[in-house]
């Protein structure tokens, strides 16, 4: 009877290994959530390392940069609405660096879904991209984030004990640089 | 005893086929909103090729979006060719493919290129999904009626109708240089194909 019972045992013991390994969740990250576990490499750039505050090679998670918020779009050099967007969203960029009070505090990150390194960097070249763009050439990462659609913002506080709690997401509808970085400060208790 | 063995494996593998079909997972864009179709993981390739690196490529006269009518032969002795076929308007993979391919004219530019953009769908329904990728650069062909008959003439005419997602790279004496019938649920790595068109300019 129990060797009967073996394939069953082992189909289970397979599933949930495969299940834990792609973790495809069900949903995009909410707020009030943690972000899911997301490993992106450490930037070659000393600019855009220096940029995210980090230091060395390998690989870095998200709450390690060097802000009190993380604003993280989730895009793709394919999607029409992240090009339409782009120019927008340097915007953004460019509101928080020249903001002295903001600079230090709020960082922006790009995750290219199903983007190869060489696509990624057409899209950074294309739209003159000044923040750090990272390949999710597998779909890792958008598999973590429950595959959303794209653009997909998230904007993530990180406080002093180096926890963190997602404060917003949305997806597409980017209303321009100036509401949205409102937005961005509400959310995440700045302003 | 070794035949109760062997079917417990034929039982475990058996189950085990089932997450071969795990769906694959796509990066749709917003601007199509809840239009695309989901069609499930599909067989990767479904045809034969019927022609091969070094041939001269079959020519070809298809309606485009714009109206005008496009011929393969029109081109000859003027640009290299990327004939990228898609399989079907709406479905997920494809809506991702050509808003790729619109914002890298520069590369197609610099290689001497140009693109023509090829499906089985009826003008119509080119015309509406192509206005969701924005203004594209590049001539979007129906391969309507008779139904396929580009892609049949290829050889990348799936069984269902569709054609694959293929790659077809012809030379300005009209030659074939380069072919790539993708898994169809994938999308082919723009680093490939301008690979080899960086190599054709040389």
């Amino acid at each position: 009877m129990k060797r009967k019972l073996m394939p069953f045992a082992l189909v289970a013991v397979f599933f949930l290994t495969v299940s834990s390994f792609i973790h495809a969740a069900d949903k995009p990250p909410q707020k009030g959530e943690s972000l899911p576990v997301i490993n992106l490499l450490i930037p070659k750039s000393p600019a855009e390392k220096s940029y995210l505050g980090l230091s060395g090679g390998g690989s870095f998670k998200i709450p390690q940069i060097k802000a009190k918020a993380v604003i993280i779009e989730i895009f793709s050099m394919y999607c029409p609405y992240c090009q339409k967007d782009a120019p927008g969203i340097n915007e953004l960029y460019h509101l928080i660096e020249n903001d002295p009070d903001l600079k230090n505090k709020v960082k922006l990150i790009g995750i290219g879904a199903g983007n190869t390194p060489f696509e990624v960097g057409v899209f950074k070249k294309t739209y003159a991209v000044p923040f750090p763009l990272f390949p999710d050439q597998d779909f890792t990462i958008h598999k973590a984030c429950g595959e959303v659609r794209t653009p997909y913002f998230i904007v993530v506080k990180i406080n002093e004990d180096g926890s963190h709690l997602i404060v917003h997401s949305q997806l597409g509808e980017y209303p321009g640089a100036k509401p949205f970085l409102e937005l961005v400060l509400k959310s995440s208790g700045l302003k | 005893m070794k035949k109760r063995r062997f079917f417990h494996l034929a039982w475990v593998v058996g189950v085990f086929s089932v997450f071969a079909f795990i769906p694959v997972v796509y990066a749709i864009s917003d601007a199509f909103k809840q239009n695309i179709y989901k069609v499930g993981t599909l067989k990767p390739v479904d045809s034969v090729l019927k022609v091969k690196v070094g041939d001269r490529a079959p020519d070809f006269t298809l309606p485009s979006i714009s109206e005008e009518k496009v011929s393969l032969s029109q081109h000859r002795g003027k640009k290299n060719v990327v004939l990228s076929f898609v399989p079907a308007a709406w479905t997920p993979v494809c809506s991702d493919q050509w808003p790729g391919y619109n914002i890298v004219k520069d590369i197609f530019d610099e290689n001497n290129a140009i693109l023509l953009g090829i499906t089985v769908d009826n003008i119509p329904t080119l015309y509406a999904w192509t206005n969701q990728m924005g203004k594209l650069w590049f001539p979007v062909l129906s391969d309507f009626w008779p139904h396929g008959a580009v892609a049949k003439k290829y050889g990348v005419l799936r069984s269902n109708g569709v054609s694959e997602r293929a790659l077809f790279v012809i030379d300005k004496k009209g030659v074939l240089r380069y072919i790539d019938v993708h898994d169809i649920n994938k999308r082919p790595a723009l680093e490939d194909l301008v690979g080899v068109l960086e190599k054709l300019k040389k």
